[in-house]
């Protein structure tokens, strides 16, 4: 008779696991007992065995799917037993983790309805995705709903896998979105108007940004780079589960400090009567906040891995807002990194904090129609604007930069060496 | 400002509206010569003399009903439970008469009546002398329910309630009357149905009142030393209930503990817990916890008392559990 192999629960918080390698395939036979294939679980990678003997009739959820704990993965049944009325079934009924009871349809209408799905989700990972009664707090729903998260792809910390605010926060800081509770309607302001008076904050950035204006003379460059690579690379770093989560902001920045480290004019300062170059590569990275922005400044980011200034962002962006930067945590770096990406801006030119000599500002990368090999495809773009200073950058300068840039990205590989 | 006891703070708001108003009276179980079980109702009789400062029989039911045809003819009697225990027995007159009157006769007759003494454990007082019955005057519509936790609390709220036009079950705490604090000198009313945040914090609140407030602060407080700021809410009034503190509160922090000394089933904490779920839903991250006493009749040895009550131990606890460390 055939019986559905399925994900077993390998550990007490694991609600769904990846089939890491397949020992057996199919048309194998199998003995109960015997490791049939490796699973991931939330915590490790474990081996399966079968529990039934029989021949392995067909593999459900190749190498690298992840299914809900209880899915079927496999079906094994005897060798001339007809098992297609079971992958039909299969099929059309999505696979239920655990013994809830919810109808594919209310989960949709209760858990979802307000998260359009963004991008396109293999037909495979839909079959055992979609049907998962997903948990979260009613605040963790609420956040993602505004900010148009896909729930199905948050990974809950709180009991059984509920989905909680610091799980969306998480993401948020991934993707650079500031998290917002405050509501999004229009702010009340008396109708007479209102003074507000300047925090020193306001009151810094208006300085320095009149200054930089005044005396420094912008130019500025835009190219628009193929991401296609990033976006493989980012998803094959985060697959590998090591804690860390990458984003493209990560990327960029590390791309941007080896790039740097090889036109030092750029990273440098005019400084008067001279130039200075500096030894050392220490971005500043723009934090919105409530009113105003910080850059806290990730040191010596040409000497670091990705993961490494993945934390250091994380953390410092977050210490920005809890608003408990040190002063020397956000001063004094040779370059400035601005991403409106998270807010959907295509392209903009940002103000060059002096005595910095270049700032890069980050759009969004985004899916549009490229020609690549003559032909219209979908490919991943993101536009970059340079704003240089003139005293110290030239035309050719900056171009060189944004070109090394260009190629690091588009062969992100390149970042390992 | 001067400090005093909970117990000076209580007499001088009853003395103070004994001077304000004559209509205002005091009757109970040893009110008078005694001076009071607890000593509330210090120096009251000597002060106000026997007609105003009554000292009445064992025999709850009878003097909640004579104090409740006073104020039907216009007193506005002060009724002493020596303990809430006892006030079990004059249930009727407070519930189908306190409580009902007004509404019965169609606003003929108001019932400016307070009816206060102790509530909650003290110690080792045994299962019949330790309870606390908020839940049981919460229920009923037609009451209102005060329950304060520092003395300038209890002076501005007891005044208050002698001043309001309805029956004001007003619930002190027996371990409580010797707690001291600053309690401003003369015309002092804090208003039924508003709460105080207590200590402002933006990671979790902690809902409390009556003595729970000082378990729910040496909570917080512990939770300080790991960085854990917690708010602290105190109703005061527990009916009727100030909800905007409680939701301001919870959109803050998105969670929530309340600790009360009643037991677990239908308390309380159960209809606070209700209220923040209804109107603050989409803030919440967690489920709101509760800490309530054991659902058991009170132990009178001491060890187990202890074990029953809430403390600041679990509250601890609860307030890990809402934030998920």
């Amino acid at each position: 008779m055939a019986v559905k192999v399925t994900m077993p629960k390998l550990s007490d918080t694991m609600t769904e696991g990846v089939i890491v390698k397949w020992i057996k395939k199919e048309g194998d036979n199998i003995e109960a007992g015997d490791v049939i294939a490796e699973a991931e679980s939330d915590k490790a990678t474990m081996e399966l065995e079968a529990f039934d003997a029989g021949i392995l009739k067909k593999i459900i959820v190749k190498e690298g799917g992840k299914v809900p704990v209880n899915g079927t993965i496999a079906v094994i049944a005897e060798s001339d037993e007809d098992i297609s009325g079971l992958l039909k079934e299969l099929k059309s009924a999505p696979q239920k983790p655990h013994v809830e009871e919810v109808s594919t349809k209310e989960v949709e209408s209760t858990t979802i309805a307000s998260a359009p799905v963004v991008d396109n989700t293999p037909q495979d990972e839909i079959l055992t995705r979609d049907s998962i009664r997903i948990k979260a707090s009613p605040l963790a729903r609420k956040m993602a709903a505004e900010k148009n998260l896909d729930m199905r792809k948050i990974s809950g910390s709180g009991p059984g896998g509920r989905i909680i605010k610091r799980d969306v926060e998480t993401v948020l800081a991934e993707s650079g979105v500031k998290p917002s509770l405050k509501p999004s309607g229009p702010a009340v302001i008396p109708a007479g108007g209102e003074d507000v008076p300047l925090s020193t904050m306001r009151e810094s950035i208006a300085k320095t940004m009149v200054l930089s204006k005044q005396t420094t003379p912008h130019f500025y460059l835009t190219t628009e780079i193929d991401m296609d690579k990033v976006v493989e690379t980012r998803l094959a770093i985060n697959a590998i589960q090591s804690g860390i989560k990458i984003s493209y902001n990560d990327i960029i920045v590390k791309a941007v400090a080896v790039t740097l480290k090889k036109h030092p004019r750029v990273n440098g300062s005019f400084a008067g009567d001279k130039l200075v170059l500096h030894g050392r590569v220490d971005i500043g990275i723009a934090v919105a906040l409530d009113d105003g922005l910080i850059t806290p400044v990730i040191r010596n980011c040409e000497t670091k891995s990705l993961g490494q200034i993945a934390i250091e962002i994380r953390e410092s962006a977050k210490k920005a807002k809890d608003r408990k930067l040190k002063p020397d945590e956000y001063t004094n770096a040779t370059f400035n990194i601005s991403n409106l990406g998270m807010y959907d801006i295509d392209q903009f030119t940002a103000i060059i904090t002096p005595p910095q000599a270049a700032v890069l500002a980050v759009g969004v990368v985004q899916k549009k129609p490229v020609v690549k090999d003559d032909e219209i495809v979908i490919g991943h773009r993101v536009r970059v604007t340079l704003s240089c200073d003139h005293r110290i950058v030239d035309g050719a300068t900056g171009a060189l930069f944004l070109k090394d840039l260009k190629k690091l990205l588009e062969n992100p590989l390149g970042l390992m060496l | 400002m001067p400090v005093l006891t909970f117990r000076e703070a209580l007499n001088q708001a009853m003395a103070e509206e004994m001077e304000r108003d004559p209509n205002v009276y005091l009757m109970g179980e040893e009110v008078g010569y005694y001076n009071g079980a607890y000593k509330v109702s210090q120096g009251l009789m000597e002060r106000f003399g026997p007609e105003r400062v009554i000292d009445t029989p064992i025999a709850e039911l009878g003097f909640a009903g004579v104090g409740v045809g006073s104020a039907m003819v216009g007193l506005r009697p002060i009724i002493e439970m020596m303990t809430f225990n006892f006030s079990i027995l004059a249930l009727d007159q407070i519930f189908n008469n306190a409580a009902k009157l007004r509404y019965m006769s169609g606003g003929q007759f108001q019932i400016p009546i307070v009816f206060r003494g102790p509530g909650g454990a003290a110690h080792g007082l045994g299962a019949q002398h330790s309870q606390c019955l908020d839940p049981w005057f919460c229920n009923v519509p037609g009451l209102k329910v005060v329950a304060p936790s520092v003395p300038a609390d209890g002076k501005g709220l007891l005044k208050s309630a002698i001043r309001d036009n309805n029956p004001v079950i007003f619930i002190e705490s027996e371990v409580a009357y010797g707690f001291k604090g600053e309690v401003p000198e003369g015309e002092f009313l804090v208003p039924l149905g508003v709460g105080e945040v207590k200590r402002e914090g933006k990671d979790v609140t902690i809902v409390a009142w009556s003595k729970m407030i000082h378990v729910a602060l040496d909570a917080a407080n512990a939770l300080a030393e790991e960085g854990i700021q917690a708010e602290v809410i105190d109703p005061r009034t527990l009916r009727p209930l100030d909800e905007q503190i409680l939701i301001t509160s919870v959109e803050k922090t998105n969670r929530c503990v309340i600790v009360e000394e009643g037991w677990p089933y239908a308390g309380v904490g159960a209809e606070i817990a209700h209220r923040i779920n209804m109107h603050a839903f989409d803030h919440l991250d967690a489920p709101v916890l509760r800490i309530s006493s054991k659902d058991v009749p009170m132990p009178y040895a001491l060890n187990l008392e202890k074990d029953v009550m809430p403390n600041a131990q679990k509250v601890v606890a609860a307030v890990k559990k809402v934030l998920y460390i």
